[in-house]
């Protein structure tokens, strides 16, 4: 899904970022990324590598959003599963190609 | 062309807040009042975009007039029977196969790659282009990665490829690139659509004005737009008033992702390694430009190179009845509904999918099929 899971970067490793998606703790490659990275910043991510940098500014209210989905039902909330999912697989599901 | 600040108005934004939602139902309703037809049309071309909308029912809310239809918009649906030949005739000679899940079960002229897992073939599902590398150095014996999706994905294949393969890793790639084909779809006759929204996962990538040529050729608007149901409807809301105003512009309603220019260290990444080249997008047509081939300097890296593909070894088998009678590639051309089909329902279910769209989890009819069949409740309300 191209639902866009942000996930703050907890640690960095030459190109490669440990990144933490609500909890779980992910790999994400950093070679095509638009902005240097550093441990704090929010990452987009796509089939395992980070393809933007999201500004500071913007990330208020994508986080609010997650959160609010998270706190919801599965039932309730029917993307709940599916932010759960691309968490699971760090943005990373094979149906999320586009 | 785009407005200095598309989101001014939407600061406050909560992306599925039902007061805003049905303020933004309102907004569609006058802007296609506006526009003074019966009908309007209008695509969009990503997967992830139908899925909202099915899931939420979204279309139920749409003006009776409006009708919005999914272009080829999922790489899986698009990938090409032949090119799926070419992954089972090398699964079939002894090569591993490293893909994405959903390709599994994509029909072939002749048989899927489970088919052909079934049949004792090495097929490995991959959640990244990393694991191709790290299953290739595992296995030590021949590998290929068979690649696939749009711009987005490619760029994770010109990642490896750029940070060195192992020497028994090779790539056969089926990569599709966006743009070109929306040319295509825009140029099909007996569509009316009036407008496109774009995915923001591939603008993410190319930025948003390179839909800039497309909007000059075709005089028709474009808006990129987000995932969220919110971010959907004000999609819409604001391609209805181009389409109202008679404005052929590109708008940016993902500006939390999407800039002008796009992501140019990917671009440089995407564009080292791959070079666009004519492409058969499944059931649509010959796109050209609308597939992303290895350059020539990583051709000792091409599976198509590396090995003598007998797509010709394939055992022969008659294509069924049902398959003829799959309509995949006027659904996405916008020309027809997954309920046109006679076979959706029936014949045709995600256990047994008889073509491409019913198997992805981006395909229209499968997202259909999982959402009650028609999602589109307008034409009942
Ligand atoms: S329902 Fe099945 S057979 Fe009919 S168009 Fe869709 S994928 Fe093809």
């Amino acid at each position: 899904m191209c639902l866009g899971v942000p996930g703050k970067v907890v640690a960095i490793d030459g190109n490669r970022a440990t990144v933490d998606f609500w909890g779980v703790r992910r790999q994400v490659l950093l070679d095509v990324v638009d902005e240097p990275v550093a441990v704090g910043d929010y990452v987009l991510n796509h089939v395992g590598y980070a393809i933007r940098r999201i500004p500071e500014s913007e990330i208020g209210e994508t986080l609010a959003l997650f959160e609010e989905l998270l706190a919801q039902d599965d039932a309730a909330d029917l993307m709940a599963g599916d932010v759960r999912a691309e968490i699971a697989g760090t943005g990373a599901a094979p149906d999320g190609e586009s | 062309m785009a407005s200095p600040d598309p989101r001014a108005g939407f600061a406050e934004l909560k992306f599925r807040d039902p007061v805003r939602a049905r303020a933004m139902v309102e907004a569609m309703g006058r802007a296609t009042a506006g526009i003074g037809r019966s009908r309007v049309s209008l695509m969009h071309v990503c997967g992830s975009h139908e899925q909202a909308i099915a899931k939420y029912g979204l279309r139920s809310a749409f003006p009776s007039a409006l009708s919005v239809i999914m272009g080829p918009g999922c790489p899986v649906c698009v990938t090409d029977a032949r090119e799926v030949d070419e992954g089972v005739a090398l699964a079939r000679q002894g090569v591993h196969i490293a893909t994405y899940g959903d390709m599994l079960r994509v029909p072939g002229t002749v048989m899927s790659l489970a088919d052909a897992q079934a049949d004792g073939a090495s097929i490995h599902v991959i959640y990244s282009a990393g694991q191709a590398v790290e299953l290739a150095a595992r296995l030590k014996e021949p590998v290929v990665f068979f690649a696939t999706g749009f711009e987005t994905t490619a760029v994770a294949t010109a990642a490896i490829v750029l940070e060195g393969l192992p020497d028994n890793l090779s790539i056969l790639s089926a990569h599709k690139y966006i743009p070109p084909a929306m040319d295509i779809v825009a140029a099909t006759p007996g569509l009316a659509v009036e407008g496109f929204l774009a995915a923001g996962h591939a603008a993410t990538i190319t930025g948003w004005g390179v839909f800039e040529p497309f909007v000059s050729r075709h005089h028709l608007p474009v808006v990129v737009a987000g995932f969220e149901p919110l971010d959907i409807l004000a999609g819409l809301v604001k391609l209805l008033e181009l389409v109202r105003d008679g404005a052929p512009a590109v708008v940016n309603m993902y500006p939390r992702c999407v800039t002008r220019a796009g992501n140019l260290r990917a671009q440089e990444a995407l564009w080292k390694v791959f070079q666009p080249s004519c492409g058969r997008w499944r059931g649509i047509a010959d796109v050209p430009d609308g597939n992303l081939a290895l350059r020539d300097r990583f051709a000792g890296l091409d599976a198509r190179t590396r090995f003598a593909i007998d797509v010709a070894s394939l055992p022969k088998s008659a294509v069924s009845v049902t398959a003829g009678a799959c309509i995949c590639g006027s659904i996405m051309a916008g020309i027809k509904s997954p309920t046109d089909c006679a076979l959706f329902g029936s014949a045709c279910t995600p256990e047994h999918p008889v073509g491409a769209c019913m198997v992805s989890s981006e395909g229209t009819c499968r997202i259909w099929h999982q959402y009650g069949g028609h999602p589109d409740l307008g034409g009942i309300a």
